[in-house]
């Protein structure tokens, strides 16, 4: 176990002189030698940059694809920098979105949104409550037996969907029209929300920011006369606030990016989110209109981004403190 | 309904129970409480019941049976997809495909995101907003970013072609290319993961005491000593944490191979899950797809429980 990953780090620190930085800084208080100091800040900075640079250029390669006309992604030497955002060009923006208005007419992405913002808050919502609720039983009620139930949850851990998708596909689509007279779940939004609405991991996440919170408030507002709901209501979510949007937030990113349950319970268009919409129309398409594909890639991608640039800080620390504390 | 349940909780003073209710005994109480936690436990139980543990044992029957899906009738083998499996020597190539994916995209992740956490982890300004940038792609969509890439590899008009010939390199066909199709989608997963496996290990870094480094420093260890000494040991169970995640998130990737290769080109870069997808929903051979995904799910089981033990011992001796 430990001499490949001994190996791995040996390999990192002897290609990277970054790590002498940090002995040069830390010692540069009584060191005075200024050029040197500086000059290990300098390669600091340029690994930064380099850094940024490569883990972003397959960003910028789809933001300025998006943008080409179909003759500027073909020709040699390589136009680097679409004529449509070039700074005179601005002004006849419907060259400049072409390949937006065409790729929004190539696939019903109007449709593709609203089942993707359907699934997405819908699942979400449902992962959320059914997080709070569980969590709130296992932290404060009494039950014989309560810790056999939180393993039988958290076991749910270890079936990862992906090794249900066969039986769980038949379940709704055969099982329930045949067994249960229940017409099939295929092609429909519960389809895709219901099966992934309970959660494991939001309910292990809960319970310990639950039994974190300090106890003597609850004691007092239970002498108050204070119910479950009320305390749950009033009390438990205001102060788990942080968790709880933590976790929707996760949730939800995972929910707008499902791809395989989707591509597996829809069988019409319509009905297709837009992870699943935009690969038909990329098979469609192909290499041969990357600036379409590309701009049809921005519209899956940008609510995202969006979204992450907005919550970075509750959704990096939130995904950290589940590592470091588990 | 819920909310009138009269509910007393231990240790709460026996006046106030009273105050609450006049039908609160302390038995009648504690049956109320029950309920409620039924009542709240419930849909969740029920939903990983008929989503999560039925669909488990359903899939042990499938993988007994021939079915493709569609027809009236399952046709009992006993253990013919098995037997079909352990000997058939595609499936093998789908477990070597499986391991090479596996290794190349943990191994690539976790050494260039140490490499970053590293880097990071420096009193450099900016490096908030690095840390930003190198996460995101954990966040997007596979299914998109896939297609990003499959622009980024065409060897006529990607980027990486076009960084290649000014080199006088001829950039190779990538996907279409059994030799270098599977090179194309490890580069993809770690472009995609290294940010977590970056951030995951900044924090693990940043969670090491100073004043380690400060006594190895007066026993005159130098940098690398103290990286070998100090950092490597007080970062394992964090490696370990990534190890077995990551190794469990490759085993589950199915975007990137089904938007960028189909699991081909002649089945090079068909891994375990895309193949329990192939055979079930496209070649309609779900019995013999079954018994793959049950495979899936013995190998990612054993991991999982090797962290389980592992994590429990760190408990011990923490």
């Amino acid at each position: 176990m430990r001499s490949p990953f001994r190996r791995g780090t040996l390999g990192i620190v002897a290609s990277a002189p970054v790590s002498r930085t940090a002995a040069g800084s830390s010692t540069g208080s009584s060191a005075g030698s200024g050029f040197g100091l500086s000059l290990a800040r300098f390669a600091g900075y340029a690994a930064i940059l380099l850094l940024v640079v490569a883990v972003a250029t397959p960003l910028l390669w789809m933001v300025t694809g998006a943008f080409k006309t179909s003759r500027e992604i073909r020709t040699l030497p390589t136009v680097w920098w679409p004529s449509a955002l070039q700074w005179n060009s601005f002004g006849d923006i419907r060259a400049s979105i072409v390949n937006f208005t065409e790729a929004w007419q190539a696939a019903p992405f109007g449709r593709f949104y609203i089942n993707s913002l359907i699934i997405t808050i819908g699942g979400m919502i449902l992962e959320l409550v059914n997080a709070v609720l569980t969590a709130y039983a296992l932290a404060f009620l009494r039950f014989p037996r309560k810790n056999l139930i939180f393993v039988l949850i958290l076991a749910a851990l270890m079936v990862p969907s992906q090794v249900t998708i066969i039986p769980t596909y038949v379940l709704l689509g055969r099982t329930f029209p045949d067994v249960f007279g229940i017409p099939s779940w295929i092609n429909t939004y519960q389809g895709m929300i219901v099966p992934g609405a309970a959660t494991a991991f939001g309910t292990f996440l809960l319970r310990q920011a639950f039994l974190g919170l300090p106890r003597d408030v609850f004691d007092a507002a239970k002498v108050d006369g204070c119910g479950h709901l009320r305390l749950l209501w009033d009390i438990v979510i205001p102060m788990a606030k942080p968790v709880m949007v933590t976790f929707a937030l996760i949730s939800m990113v995972a929910k707008w990016n499902d791809y395989l349950w989707p591509l597996i319970i829809t069988n019409e268009t319509a009905m297709r989110p837009l992870t699943v919409g935009i690969t038909y129309l990329f098979d469609a398409e192909g290499n041969t209109n990357y600036g379409v594909v590309m701009a049809a890639t921005i519209f899956v991608i940008a609510p995202l981004l969006a979204v992450f640039i907005w919550a970075q800080r509750y959704i990096i620390e939130g995904m950290t403190a589940g590592a470091t504390k588990g | 309904m819920l909310g009138g349940s009269p509910i007393t909780m231990p240790g709460t003073d026996r006046s106030a129970v009273r105050r609450r209710g006049r039908l609160a005994s302390l038995r009648h109480g504690s049956r109320g409480e029950a309920i409620l936690f039924l009542l709240l436990v419930g849909p969740n139980l029920l939903l990983f019941g008929l989503f999560t543990y039925w669909p488990m044992i359903y899939s042990g029957y499938l993988s007994l049976v021939r079915w493709d899906l569609v027809s009236p009738t399952k046709t009992w083998v006993g253990l013919d997809n098995y037997q079909y499996l352990a000997t058939n020597s595609g499936f093998r190539e789908i477990m070597m495909n499986t391991l090479v994916f596996t290794l190349g995209g943990v191994g690539g992740s976790l050494l260039l995101g140490l490499g970053i956490a590293l880097l990071l982890n420096q009193p450099l300004r900016g490096r908030d907003g690095a840390r930003a940038v190198v996460f995101a792609p954990t966040l997007l969509s596979g299914a998109a970013i896939s297609i990003v890439w499959v622009y980024m590899f065409d060897p006529r008009f990607g980027l990486i072609a076009k960084m290649l010939s000014t080199f006088d390199i001829r950039s190779p066909v990538w996907l279409n290319d059994p030799n270098w199709a599977m090179p194309a989608v490890i580069i993809v997963y770690i472009w995609k993961n290294l940010g977590f496996a970056a951030v995951i290990y900044l924090a693990g870094l940043q969670g090491i005491p100073k004043d380690l480094y400060e006594a190895a420093k007066v026993d005159g260890a130098g940098v690398f000593e103290r990286f070998r000494s100090v950092t490597v040991p007080m970062l394992s169970p964090i490696n370990f944490f990534l190890v077995v995640t990551s190794i469990l998130n490759t085993f589950q990737a199915f975007d990137i191979i089904s938007v960028m290769t189909e699991g081909g080109p002649v089945n090079s870069t068909s891994t375990l899950i895309y193949y329990v997808y192939r055979e079930g929903f496209v070649n309609f051979n779900v019995g013999r797809a079954s018994a793959a995904s049950l495979v899936l799910f013995v190998i990612m089981l054993v991991i999982t429980l090797a962290q389980l033990r592992y994590s429990e011992r760190r408990v011990h001796y923490a």
